[in-house]
């Protein structure tokens, strides 16, 4: 059988075998919790805690400042020592409540939860919300907005975006094996607020295992299905995996919705799962530590607000002194400047390698080989958008469909001249987004 | 404890390919070509005019840039690319300053003074041929095959002589240094596919229109023999493989490169049926050359969403 797929992409080194098989372990945490208000796309959450105040795990300690927003809530108990800037996990300084952990993990009474059958979709998408849940597979954008389409009649799927096709992580593959009951959960969930929806679980064929246990959990359920996909990178991209699932095709312009489409990750299904079934807040994720620094790659079950520092020890710490720590992929990760980061609710993985494989490269002239165009899967030519880009050549760039753009990396990953054409579309595409709001 | 991690825009793993191994690949290929032409020519000592010619156009770029005080990019292996393809598109018997001469102009004409790699838009090799070819006439058209001079296959062709395809496809022929035998060439050009260097898309249908062009308008009809003659003839196999497909004065586009290949089968044929001389592959080439710019505009892909989806 052909496995579906989409146009364009790339193979990386997966990279995967160093953490695949090592069971969920959790970190316990000790001193200060770290929790930036900004976790999410839109508005900072405003903190509703002051510095001496008592906090309990589970208790929102800031709220969602405006519609497209998300609240956050203490992952331990303990005092609030105040509220100040912190270098997040992209290097950024951000407002962050920090809470000094007292380890004793007392929580906070949770309401109590009515049977998924009784739950109206408004009380769902409301407990979703108040749980704090965001996009967890790295866009982090608020998941009751997403579930607020105009016409939730008119969504034919929602997609459980199982691809992880970022190399070395294994967080989801992890959470498929072994919180498979959540998963099918969070996704029965979703398709109580959609009622004309179809579940489908798209998996990457390199997670057979994966793909062989969710179909033996499903298989009384009509409304459920597990799609598998051809490994490529970028494969989980939103709107290439829309595509690869149901040939239905959006631009940038287009919302998921618009296709009928409801897309969540793995994590942010058992996020759900947890907010609407049993009541609890968003206040852990499953991580990967990996890359050839690391003692003991494998997987972490956090606490949010858990120092990156934490998370390297708890996989044993470092063989080596790393050149490059990255947080999320290593596609479209961030290069992150300390190890003193708080895992977010958008932190999938924290990778450290020996050796940077790209602070030595040189960018040489483009030879026109074609390569970039044959890989994005946007079909845009990133070459000349990223000429386009250096001469601050906007017009020329937007009408080249450079706003197109996913920012997948797979140009500057294939460019043989090393040239880094998806930094250079990228910050184009900021401008041009940015002067389009004026 | 070092703390000092480095940072940068993702993504954070690169492909391990370069411009220099691409580049490097192109003389690997070439080699085979290059050997048999030095072999089949050696009584009128070829091994000497390929050395020259490569030496000047790598020393060209090399005093160049040190003269403009730029980065100097001898290294990427492309200026050996150049000297190398002219080299092999020189017929045996050229005084060695014209080879040379040929570099200087590749390099610093077409190359350096349009912005260096990647930004000149005639193929550097092809341009200085038919440069050599305006300037030195007869030279240029003096070919010796075991110490007899006399037309090429392709002439003895346009006279309607008769051939032979054998000889032609081995290469103990008349003709330039390195397009003489196809054999050579299809060995290097298999190995450029192998690797993924090349694509097929310029090539078959740079051949597929010249031969239905010359089926039409060939005055043979489908002769098989004739068709034959005429695509082991001249410097069309190189061109087609190592010329053609060049990177940089190629389009960038898919649908592109099948419009450009077409457009240089159509414009081979029509020079070698209706034109004055019996070879043509050298214009075609840097007349569609030209075109590419036109080409990509019209054939612009789609994006995705926006109907470019489905295009595999």
């Amino acid at each position: 059988m052909r496995l579906l797929t989409f146009s364009g992409g790339i193979h990386p080194d997966d990279g995967k075998r160093f953490s695949k098989d090592r069971e969920v372990e959790p970190v316990m945490p000790h001193g200060e919790m770290v929790y930036p208000l900004s976790q999410h796309i839109g508005a900072p959450a405003k903190p509703v805690v002051k510095k001496g105040d008592f906090v309990l795990k589970g208790q929102v300690i800031a709220e969602a400042g405006g519609f497209v927003s998300a609240p956050v809530h203490a992952s331990v108990s303990g005092t609030v020592k105040g509220i100040e800037p912190r270098f997040n996990p992209a290097g950024t300084k951000v407002d962050c409540i920090i809470v000094e952990n007292d380890e004793q993990y007392t929580e906070i009474e949770y309401e109590p939860v009515k049977p998924l059958g009784e739950m109206s979709r408004e009380e769902i998408i409301e407990k979703i919300g108040n749980a704090g849940i965001v996009g967890m597979g790295g866009a982090g954008f608020p998941t009751r907005v997403k579930l607020s389409p105009k016409e939730p009649e008119k969504i034919d799927y929602v997609i459980a975006n199982c691809a992880e096709c970022e190399p070395y992580i294994t967080a989801d593959y992890r959470r498929m094996l072994e919180n498979t009951d959540e998963l099918i959960s969070g996704m029965k969930v979703l398709l109580t607020i959609f009622p004309n929806a179809k579940g489908i679980f798209a998996v990457e064929d390199n997670k057979k295992d994966c793909i062989e246990k969710l179909e033996e959990f499903i298989q009384a359920d009509e409304r459920m299905e597990v799609k598998a996909m051809m490994t490529k990178y970028p494969q989980g991209a939103e709107r290439q995996l829309i595509y690869t699932v149901t040939k239905r095709a959006i631009n940038s312009a287009m919302l998921p919705a618009d296709a009928g489409c409801i897309v969540d990750n793995v994590e942010t299904l058992i996020g759900i799962h947890r907010a609407v079934i049993e009541g609890k807040p968003l206040v852990e994720r499953v991580v990967t530590v990996s890359g050839d620094a690391v003692n003991n790659p494998g997987n972490f079950k956090v606490l949010l607000g858990t120092s990156h520092r934490e998370l390297a020890e708890a996989a044993g710490g470092f063989a080596a002194e790393p050149e490059k720590l990255i947080s999320g992929g290593p596609m479209m990760g961030f290069a992150m400047i300390t190890l003193d980061a708080p895992v977010t609710k958008t932190s999938s993985s924290l990778l450290a390698f020996k050796k940077d494989a790209v602070s030595q490269l040189r960018e040489s002239a483009c030879i026109n080989c074609g390569r970039c165009v044959q890989v994005c899967p946007s079909r845009i030519i990133p070459s000349r958008l990223a000429d386009y880009a250096k001469r601050h050549d906007e017009v020329s760039f937007v009408a080249m469909n450079g706003l197109e753009c996913v920012e997948c990396g797979s140009c500057s990953y294939v460019c043989p001249a090393k040239r880094q054409l998806k930094q250079a579309i990228g910050s184009m595409r900021k401008t041009a987004l940015a002067n389009r709001k004026k | 404890m070092n703390e000092n991690y480095n940072v940068s825009s993702s993504p954070h793993i690169r492909d391990r390919i370069t411009s220099s191994n691409i580049m490097l690949m192109v003389v690997i290929a070439l080699l085979p070509a290059t050997f048999f032409g030095i072999w089949n020519f050696r009584r009128e000592g070829a091994w000497l005019l390929v050395i020259v010619t490569v030496a000047a156009a790598v020393l060209s770029e090399y005093i160049w840039e040190k003269l403009m005080h730029k980065p100097v990019t001898i290294g990427d292996f492309s200026a050996v690319v150049t000297g190398l393809l002219l080299a092999l598109n020189l017929p045996p018997t050229l005084p060695l300053w014209m080879g040379a001469l040929g570099s200087v102009f590749a390099i610093i004409v077409v190359k350096q003074l349009f912005g260096g790699l990647g930004q000149n838009f005639m193929n550097p090799a092809l341009a200085a041929r038919c440069f050599l070819l305006i300037c030195f006439a007869g030279r240029m058209t003096y070919f010796v095959y075991d110490g007899v001079t006399g037309p090429t296959p392709l002439a003895q062709l346009k006279a309607g002589e008769a051939v032979n395809t054998m000889d032609m496809l081995i290469g103990n022929i008349r003709g330039t240094i390195g397009e003489t035998s196809v054999i050579a060439i299809m060995i290097g050009a298999m190995f450029l596919l192998l690797m993924g260097v090349i694509e097929l898309e310029i090539p078959a249908s740079y051949l597929v229109s010249f031969v239905v062009f010359i089926v039409i308008f060939g005055g043979h009809g489908f002769d098989p023999q004739y068709i034959t003659a005429h695509l082991c003839g001249g410097g069309l196999m190189l061109g087609v493989w190592f010329m053609a497909t060049d990177y940089v004065t190629s389009p960038i586009t898919s649908s592109g490169k099948i419009i450009y290949g077409v457009c240089m089968g159509l414009l081979t044929g029509l020079f070698r049926i209706f034109g004055g001389s019996a070879e043509g592959v050298s214009y075609a080439i840097i007349i569609s050359n030209l075109l590419v710019p036109l080409i990509e505009k019209i054939t612009l892909p789609k994006p995705f969403g926006k109907g470019g989806e489905k295009h595999e």
